[in-house]
C-alpha cells in the first residue's frame, strides 16, 4: 500500500525561504539548502521548491539552488517558477529534480505540458494551478496569483490532465495562509474528476486539516509551508496522528 | 572502481552525491573508452522501456557491458528502468532488452486496485527483502522505498527473487543472478534505506 505523502513546500526568493499570506506579505523563513536538510532529516516525503518571483521577473529558476538541495537530500523534490521553455526543464531535471511544476507558462502555452510529459515522462511535469473563488467560481490565477484568468478551476485541471501532467498542486488562495484548513470541497471534487495524484495546498493550519483532506477529500499528498518552517507543527508528530488515525504513512 | 552508466537517462547525479558523501571514488561512463578500470557498475534509468534500449544502443557501452556482466562477472545493479532492460522484453515496448535476466516485463495489473490514481505507481511502498541478502543488510524492518514504474516483473518470473512489494498485485521489487541484480524502487531517493542500500553494493 503507497503512503500518503507530507510535502513541505519552500518558496524561495535569492536563496532564502520566504512565506507569506494570500501571496502577500512575505517574511524570511531562513536558507532554502538548511530548511530542506532539516525536513529530510524530519521525515518529509518530497519536497517543493518554488521561486516565486520568477514569474514575474521572468528570471530563470534557481538552477545553483537545485544543484545544491539535491547534493544534500536523498527523497524527491519537485521545482517550479518560471519554467517557459523545454531547456530549462531539462537542466533542472539534469541537476537533480525528480519533477518540475508549470504553473503560468502553461496557461499561455498549454503545449508545454504535453512537449515535457512526452519527452520526460508524465510522472516528471506537475502541474500547480492556483485558484480562487470569483463570485462562487473558482477561477485560475497565474503570475504568483496576481493575474486572473478566463480559466475555470475544475475544467483546467481536467485539460492539464489531458494534456500530459502527471500531478496536480491545487492551491486555493483564499485559504493559503488563513491556516482555516484546505478546501476540502473542491479538493474533493477534483479528486473525483481526474485519474492522477492530487497535492492539496493552502489553509493548513493543524494536524486534523491534513487528516481530512486525506480522509474526506482522498488527496494524495498534502503541502504546507509556514505550519513548518515555524515549527508549529513537526512532520514527525503530524505522522504518528495520522497513522494513529489510520492513514498510512511513512514513518 | 565503481562506474555509473550515463546513458542519458535517469538522475546520474543523485548516486554521484550520495557516494559521495559516503566517501565512496565513483565514476562516470557516457562512452565505450569511460569504462575501463571497472569494478561495479550501476545502470540507473527513469522513462520509457524502448527509448532506455535505444539509448543504451546510441552510447555504444552495451557490447562491453555485456563482455563485462556475462563474462567477466562483474557485479551489476539496475534500478527502475536500468532494472526492466536487462530483461528480455516488455509489454512496454517492440525492442529487445538486454537479455540478463530470462524473463518479460510486464503491465502493473490495476484491475484489483481499489482506488485511483492507478499508474504509475509512484510514492513510497514497502519492500519485502530476503533478510540474508547481503544487498539488503542492515535496513529497517518492512522498509520503505520511492518507487516510480507502470511495468514490473511479475512473480512467475525464474530468476532468483530477493525483493517483493504489492501494488494492486504481488510484483517482483528485487531480482538477482549470480553477479546482476536488479531493483524496482529508487535507492538513490528513498532516504537512509536506499544510501544503505548503495553502500552494500559499493561493499559486495
Amino acid at each position: 500500500m503507497l503512503t500518503k505523502r507530507i510535502i513541505p513546500c519552500l518558496d524561495v526568493m535569492d536563496g532564502r525561504v520566504v512565506k507569506g499570506t494570500n501571496f502577500i506579505n512575505l517574511r524570511d523563513a531562513g536558507s532554502a539548502v538548511e530548511l530542506a536538510e532539516r525536513y529530510y532529516a524530519e521525515g518529509a516525503d518530497e519536497l517543493v521548491f518554488l521561486d516565486i518571483t520568477a514569474s514575474v521577473e521572468k528570471r530563470k529558476t534557481l538552477l545553483n539552488l537545485v544543484i545544491e538541495v539535491a547534493d544534500v537530500i536523498r527523497i524527491p523534490f519537485t521545482v517550479g517558477g518560471g519554467i517557459t521553455e523545454i531547456g530549462d526543464i531539462e537542466k533542472l531535471l539534469n541537476a537533480g529534480a525528480e519533477k518540475i511544476s508549470l504553473n503560468s507558462s502553461i496557461v499561455n502555452n498549454p503545449k508545454l505540458i504535453s512537449e515535457a510529459s512526452k519527452q520526460f515522462g508524465s510522472q516528471a511535469v506537475v502541474a500547480a494551478i492556483d485558484i480562487k473563488d470569483i463570485n462562487g467560481v473558482h477561477k485560475v490565477f497565474i503570475k504568483g496569483g496576481r493575474e486572473e484568468t478566463k480559466l475555470i478551476g475544475l475544467d483546467w485541471c481536467k485539460e492539464v490532465v489531458d494534456l500530459g501532467a502527471g500531478e496536480i498542486l491545487l492551491t486555493s488562495m483564499d485559504k493559503d495562509g488563513t491556516k482555516e484548513g484546505f478546501d476540502l470541497e473542491f479538493l474533493k471534487k477534483l479528486t473525483d474528476s481526474v485519474s492522477v495524484p492530487v497535492i492539496a495546498s493552502g489553509g493548513a493550519g493543524n494536524k486534523e486539516h491534513f487528516l481530512k483532506a486525506f480522509s474526506i477529500a482522498n488527496v494524495d499528498a498534502c503541502l504546507a509551508a509556514s505550519l513548518f518552517h515555524y515549527k508549529e507543527l513537526e512532520i514527525k508528530e503530524l505522522k504518528e496522528y495520522l497513522k494513529n488515525n489510520n492513514v498510512e504513512v511513512r514513518v | 572502481m565503481i562506474t555509473i552508466i550515463d546513458y542519458g537517462l535517469g538522475n546520474i547525479r543523485a548516486f554521484v552525491n550520495v557516494y559521495k558523501r559516503l566517501n565512496i571514488t565513483v565514476k562516470i561512463a557516457k562512452t565505450k573508452d569511460d569504462l575501463d578500470n571497472v569494478s561495479k557498475i550501476i545502470l540507473p534509468g527513469v522513462g520509457a522501456f524502448d527509448h532506455a534500449i535505444n539509448l543504451l544502443q546510441n552510447s555504444g557501452m552495451r557490447e562491453k557491458l555485456d563482455e563485462f556482466v556475462l563474462q567477466k562477472e562483474i557485479p551489476v545493479i539496475g534500478i527502475c528502468v536500468g532494472m526492466q532492460i536487462m530483461a528480455e522484453s516488455s509489454e512496454e515496448g517492440k525492442l529487445a532488452g538486454l537479455g540478463w535476466f530470462k524473463t518479460k516485463v510486464k503491465k502493473i495489473d490495476i484491475n484489483n486496485l481499489n482506488h485511483k490514481p492507478y499508474l504509475p505507481h509512484m510514492g513510497w511502498n514497502i519492500v519485502n527483502v530476503k533478510e540474508e541478502e547481503v544487498l539488503f543488510a542492515g535496513l529497517e524492518k518492512e522498509p520503505r522505498f520511492y518507487f516510480l514504474h507502470s511495468y514490473c516483473f511479475s512473480t512467475d518470473c525464474r530468476d532468483t527473487q530477493i525483493a517483493n512489494s504489492h501494488y494492486g498485485q504481488n510484483f517482483v521489487s528485487g531480482l538477482k543472478k549470480n553477479n546482476i541484480y536488479g531493483i524496482q524502487f529508487h535507492p538513490e531517493k528513498s532516504h537512509h534505506n536506499g544510501v544503505q542500500i548503495l553502500k552494500n553494493f559499493a561493499l559486495l
